[in-house]
């Protein structure tokens, strides 16, 4: 097999009159859709812990006791369910040298000229920055959460530490939430994303737009993946 | 209308009272649950622990335990006269008994504090809570937990600069000394101080509380005790159990009862700024994305980018594979 540098074994083209390219398996994306549940619901749980102003919000889980109750474990499922993500898609997560290039390029970005920007694999630095800002923040979230789950570790560390591991958890999840606008709003606004994640499916124009070397990679083995 | 609290010393009223401590007299309330309006003013009250009369009976716990009706595990003995062995969900006060080998004077002494909740005028417990009215104090500064609001998520442990609430194993809710508020309620003083055999424990009002612990203060001093004092922290702006100290410039001797206790920065840190700073980044961004998504046209992909596509994966020679296959 030849090297895959910017794609994964299940990319592909699916087919050339339009082209159409699969970006993600079932899998990937049943995981991805329930992760997504999960987050929501820990934000919604999260937020009525956080300010009495947002309270009310523990009414969607039959009350304050069982929000308390059902947060962390919501978290642990968002752990495995992003844990199994992680594995699948770190690779091509990596920073690139050209990641450099499309930073500073951002403005040519937002007023749609890409065509000033070097091509890029399967990610660019935007959807880097999510992956690995989640990345650091679940494992901040989950760090500082356990020691704060007093039903089940109640004596894990002295009560100094808890109260540093709540701030902590108080600012990750903050800025998890900052992380999550920006990934919805990206999806949003990159036209034609959002099918990546629904159908597993892009368009020919999509990938050649935003992922070119993704595209020639898999435009380069297409003879390999029909044979298979 | 207020009922001046009594000595606790003093046989209860037999007449049928009012309660006194309803929501009327509630001037807090944690995570912004319901405040009275017009509270009822009462006097200030508080618990005086003498240390220094104090023989270590536990009849104050066994009392405490039998007001509240609580069940504590029987205990096992470790070879100290401490037990149970630390303040639970069901034993809200707890006897602790510091041997202490005096460097000034040689001596050996035998420090028994009575330990449980202090009833801080500014309560790290209610600051912490983010369960609306689960935690509240009453215009005579008694700090009370409201049971059916507590969410069990025992950040109050978190905010207590004292290591008093404890969380109840199996009812999930946040338990500790109420200064008895349902007997203070109704002009009697808490089962503790009515229990005590030599009076080390007193209650009335704050004042005339601060006027005995000026007498015995005084006495102490006269008795070669020349550091003793009144236990009445200012970094919590005092609270409504205070300590005769034999060795007031050293609080810690007392089985660690804290020489400064304060609400901890970091709690004020996530308890202050975190929450509207948090909120307004998390605001602005939403609007932020919320109007770029509206007011921009968004990448789109054209008719161009799709017959570009095309030319790319037609014009690309395949790779052959290690099988030979085109």
């Amino acid at each position: 097999m030849a090297p895959r540098k910017f794609s994964e074994p299940t990319d592909r083209i699916l087919g050339t009159r339009p082209v159409e390219v699969r970006r993600y398996g079932a899998f990937i994306r049943v995981n991805h859709w329930f992760g997504a549940i999960c987050f929501v619901l820990l934000m919604l749980s999260g937020f009525a812990l956080f300010h009495p102003s947002f309270f009310g919000l523990t009414a969607l889980f039959g009350g304050g006791q069982t929000t308390r109750w059902i947060h962390p474990f919501l978290g642990i499922a968002l752990v495995i369910s992003f844990a199994a993500m992680f594995i699948q898609l770190v690779r091509l997560n990596i920073l690139r040298r050209e990641d450099l290039v499309w930073t500073a390029h951002i403005a040519d970005v937002i007023t749609g000229h890409e065509e000033r920007l070097p091509e890029l694999g399967k990610y660019n630095f935007g959807q880097k920055v999510v992956f690995w800002g989640m990345f650091w923040l679940i494992l901040a979230l989950v760090a500082t959460g356990i020691p704060m789950w007093v039903q089940y570790f109640p004596d894990l560390v002295s009560i100094p530490t808890r109260r540093i591991a709540i701030l902590i958890h108080s600012i990750s999840a903050v800025l998890i939430v900052l992380v999550f606008i920006l990934h919805v709003f990206a999806a949003l606004w990159t036209r034609g994303t959002i099918r990546a994640m629904t159908r597993g499916t892009v368009t020919g124009g999509w990938a050649w737009l935003h992922h070119r070397k993704w595209l020639r990679e898999l435009a380069g083995r297409r003879g390999t993946n029909a044979a298979e | 209308m207020t009922t001046p609290p009594n000595m606790a010393a003093f046989n209860p009223p037999v007449q049928p009272g009012q309660s006194v401590l309803g929501q009327q007299a509630v001037v807090r309330s944690s995570a912004g649950g319901p405040v009275a309006e017009n509270p009822v003013q009462l006097p200030e009250v508080a618990k005086l622990i003498d240390i220094s009369k104090c023989i270590g009976c536990k009849a104050c716990q066994s009392a405490c335990a039998e007001w509240n009706d609580t069940h504590p595990e029987i205990g096992v003995n470790v070879g100290i006269y401490e037990n149970p062995h630390d303040l639970t969900a069901e034993m809200y006060t707890l006897m602790r008994f510091a041997e202490y080998d005096n460097p000034d004077s040689g001596d050996f002494e035998w420090l028994i504090r009575k330990d449980g909740c202090m009833h801080c005028a500014d309560p790290g417990c209610l600051k912490a809570c983010p369960a609306p009215g689960a935690i509240v104090q009453y215009s005579n500064g008694i700090v009370d937990f409201i049971s059916e609001n507590c969410i069990g998520c025992g950040y109050c442990i978190s905010g207590c600069p004292f290591d008093i609430p404890r969380m109840h194993p199996t009812k999930h809710v946040v338990k500790k000394c109420t200064l008895c508020s349902d007997r203070v309620a109704v002009g009697q003083g808490p089962a503790c101080a009515k229990a005590c055999p030599t009076q080390a424990i007193s209650f009335g009002t704050k004042d005339d509380m601060k006027t005995l612990a000026a007498e015995r203060i005084e006495d102490l001093k006269s008795r070669g005790y020349d550091e003793a004092g009144l236990y009445d922290p200012a970094g919590v702006d005092g609270t409504h159990v205070m300590y005769v100290l034999q060795h007031a410039d050293r609080p810690h001797v007392y089985s660690g009862l804290p020489d400064a206790p304060q609400i901890s920065d970091v709690v004020e840190g996530w308890k202050g700024p975190t929450k509207p700073i948090g909120l307004a980044a998390v605001g602005v961004a939403a609007v932020g994305a919320a109007a770029m998504g509206v007011l921009s046209r968004g990448s789109r992909i054209t008719e161009h980018e799709e017959r570009e596509a095309e030319g790319l994966v037609e014009t690309t020679p395949a790779a052959s594979d290690d099988r030979g296959h085109i």
